[in-house]
């Protein structure tokens, strides 16, 4: 196809004022601006930027993660419930819901009548309120946290970082990743946000402590 | 010469016209005063929460122009490392070609229909337009563009293309139009955002579940890696990038970005430059394909269709650098007053003003460089501040020149800057033109004021009213009281 050629002769001809030995590196680009926003505790900004985005955030100790999971499914009612390979078994609870792995993979079919899914996260990114999934375990493919009308991402305190650029730093680009802050939403109409379009209406978040001494329960 | 298909509306009147019309609509304005002053109080409380925000705008700034001033070589870099990840690389010159290549791989899939995610680039190559013709249906599923394409309507933003509508319309266009697209809006439909919300989520959902194929815009792509981004808030996105088998990325060539640690500057200045938010809902990355998750398929198509010829030109070619954040819109007093339908062009406001004229020459758009005070809030907003007053002041002069050479006779505006050059160049005949504009005033002033005036004049003063010159000019008044002290 000449057509590639069309196009990179064009540019080539309209960069003619650019001198032939100029490197991309002799571009200046001024990178004076912070490497975070973040304050000193950043788990708390997260739980709060995450909070701002109308998705309800709690806050436990490892041990009691699973009793806090439960008490929202039952909450919600939840009967069929998504868990993605490789969620953690320590914090998975028991309960009178049904669990669908995701092993082999479930058609659309099921995956649009289940209530709720339940994830973990690659991170959080503090300043901006951020989750990011990156398909890993726990996580599972893309589609199990877009279909549920309910997604429930339980997140390690030490998975939280600052803010965007570490984030970017520790994530993996050849991986398909999904930012997720706050529950779907437009402002399309008459630029009043509206929480909830085609994703998860409803977005709460689990955050588990490093260590048993870790601050007590907490919720906006 | 033809302008490219759907960047430009032809039929429609030039700005000044359009604009008339769009000022005696009482209904539109009022919309357009609420939404966007909601925008720009909601940007400007997340852009001042950033006390770095001055120097991650100056890194926005030069990581485009380090990209534009070496785009060729970042475009090569990109279509190896999309094709090392399993993504197909298209290239095509202009809206035409871009639309006979899509056309071709759905043909090819076999399928009828494609769910789109909103995208610039495909509305500005009119791609639903060319699908049609080919018998596929496109379904646009942002739920502003759902409004736009239910009613038949025309995008008049670039972030909320449905931003001249509000609820009363919108939910009148779901009970009419939505019936014959598939689901029909439900019973009792009222105009509440979170119902008319709650119709698109399900009207969409049926064919997002049965999509083969997606079309997509992309917001960023990256060189090193082959990552390509798409942001957005209601999570049709990522239906569109996840379900179908089938993925179909149409992108301008000046998205490219260098490394994927670039994506630091933009992912923190265009979610607060555009919605007014800390983080979108959603941000979607892939990188070719991913063996069980997503497409099998991915195509991405390059489009020049005029960036090259912008990139020539070294005062405009710094538009090539613009995020579609649409901020400069929602800053901009002639946007607020006339919308975006007045400026004819899927890009309208301030950047659509400079970038319009150039994607199609200035011939194809000569009233729009001129469809702005210069005031320079667009130049204050823009998170990779591009200087659109300059390019807008440098395509005026374009435009004048493109008019010179198209006229063997001079223009009224010519000789009457030619006129002005002559008055100008000594005192005395100043003086003797203003004692001249004074008596010839005195005829035509109206309290105070010169208004609409025939002949050559006209086009001068059917848009403004001049002051009537006062009874002593500056110069009289200072020999008077200050030259003898």
């Amino acid at each position: 196809m000449n057509i590639r050629q069309t196009v990179l002769d064009r540019i080539r001809a309209a960069l003619a004022d650019v001198p032939a030995d100029e490197t991309p590196q002799d571009v200046a680009v001024h990178r004076d601006y912070r490497r975070t926003h973040a304050g000193s505790d950043t788990v708390a900004l997260f739980a709060e930027r995450v909070a701002d985005y109308r998705a309800r955030v709690l806050r436990v100790s490892a041990a009691e993660a699973p009793d806090a999971i439960a008490a929202l499914l039952v909450e919600r009612a939840v009967r069929d419930l998504v868990v993605p390979p490789g969620f953690p078994g320590h914090l998975l609870p028991q309960g009178p819901w049904h669990s669908l792995a995701d092993e082999p993979p479930l058609p659309l079919s099921a995956l649009e009548a289940a209530d709720a899914v339940l994830t973990t996260a690659a991170l959080g990114i503090a300043v901006t309120g951020t989750l990011v999934l990156d398909t890993g375990p726990g996580q599972g493919r893309r589609v199990l946290s877009l279909l549920p009308d309910y997604h429930l991402c339980v997140i390690r305190e030490d998975q939280i970082v600052d803010d965007v650029p570490d984030a970017l730093a520790q994530l993996d680009p050849h991986r398909p990743l999904t930012f997720v802050s706050g529950p779907s939403a437009t402002s399309d109409i008459e630029l009043d946000r509206v929480e909830g379009v085609h994703g998860p209406r409803t977005l709460h978040v689990v955050i588990v402590a490093d260590s048993p001494t870790s601050p007590a329960p907490e919720n906006p | 010469m033809t302008a490219p298909n759907g960047l430009v509306w032809l039929e429609t009147p030039a700005f000044p016209e359009a604009a008339r019309t769009a000022l005696a609509d009482t209904q539109l304005r009022r919309n357009l005063r609420h939404a966007t002053a909601t925008i720009r109080d909601k940007r400007l409380a997340v852009t001042t929460e950033l006390d770095d925000w001055e120097q991650l705008r100056q890194a926005g700034a030069d990581l485009k122009r380090r990209t534009l001033r070496h785009l060729d070589r970042y475009l090569e870099e990109l279509e190896a490392s999309v094709t090392k990840a399993g993504g197909i690389v298209h290239w095509a010159a202009d809206a035409a070609e871009a639309n006979r290549i899509v056309t071709a791989l759905v043909q090819a899939t076999g399928e009828r229909e494609v769910v789109k995610v909103k995208s610039m680039a495909t509305q500005e190559i009119g791609l639903n337009e060319a699908l049609a013709e080919a018998g596929i249906t496109a379904y646009e599923t942002d739920l502003a563009e759902l409004i736009v394409q239910l009613g038949q309507d025309r995008p008049s933003h670039i972030l909320v293309p449905a931003i001249h509508r509000n609820r009363a319309e919108i939910r009148e266009i779901f009970e009419r139009e939505m019936g014959h697209w598939g689901r029909p809006a439900p019973e009792g439909l009222t105009d509440d955002p979170r119902a008319l919300a709650e119709a698109a989520r399900l009207h969409l959902r049926e064919k997002f579940l049965r999509a083969k194929v997606a079309v997509s815009g992309a917001n960023f792509a990256i060189a090193d890696t082959g990552t390509v981004g798409v942001v957005e808030s209601e999570g049709n996105g990522r239906m569109c990038l996840t379900l179908p088998e089938t993925l179909i990325t149409v992108m301008g060539i000046e998205k490219v970005l260098p490394q994927w640690s670039d994506l630091e500057v933009f992912l923190q200045l265009l979610p607060r430059a555009s919605t007014g938010e800390r983080m979108n809902p959603y941000t979607s990355t892939w990188t070719g394909t991913t063996p069980g998750d997503g497409p099998s398929a991915f195509h991405l198509i390059l489009l020049d269709n005029g960036r090259t010829a912008t990139l020539a030109d070294t005062v405009g070619r710094q538009a090539l650098a613009c995020i579609r954040c649409s901020a400069c819109l929602n800053v901009c007093p002639v946007y607020e007053r006339t919308g975006g339908h007045a400026y004819g062009s899927v890009y309208p406001g301030p950047i659509g003003a400079v970038l319009t004229p150039q994607l199609v020459g200035v011939e194809h758009a000569a009233s729009l460089p001129f469809a702005s005070t210069l005031c320079g809030a667009c130049y204050d907003a823009c998170p990779v501040k591009i200087n659109i007053p300059e390019v807008l002041a440098h395509l005026r002069a374009e435009v004048v020149e493109a008019e010179r050479r198209s006229h063997t006779l001079p223009t009224p505006e010519a000789l009457a800057m030619k006129a002005a050059a002559g008055v100008l160049a000594t005192p005395r005949r100043l003086a003797a033109a203003q004692r001249a504009a004074r008596l010839g005033s005195a005829l035509v002033a109206r309290r105070g004021r010169i208004g609409h005036l025939p002949g050559p004049l006209h086009g001068w003063t059917d848009a403004r009213d001049t002051p009537q010159p006062p009874a002593e000019t500056f110069r009289t008044w200072w020999r008077k009281n200050r030259e003898q002290s």
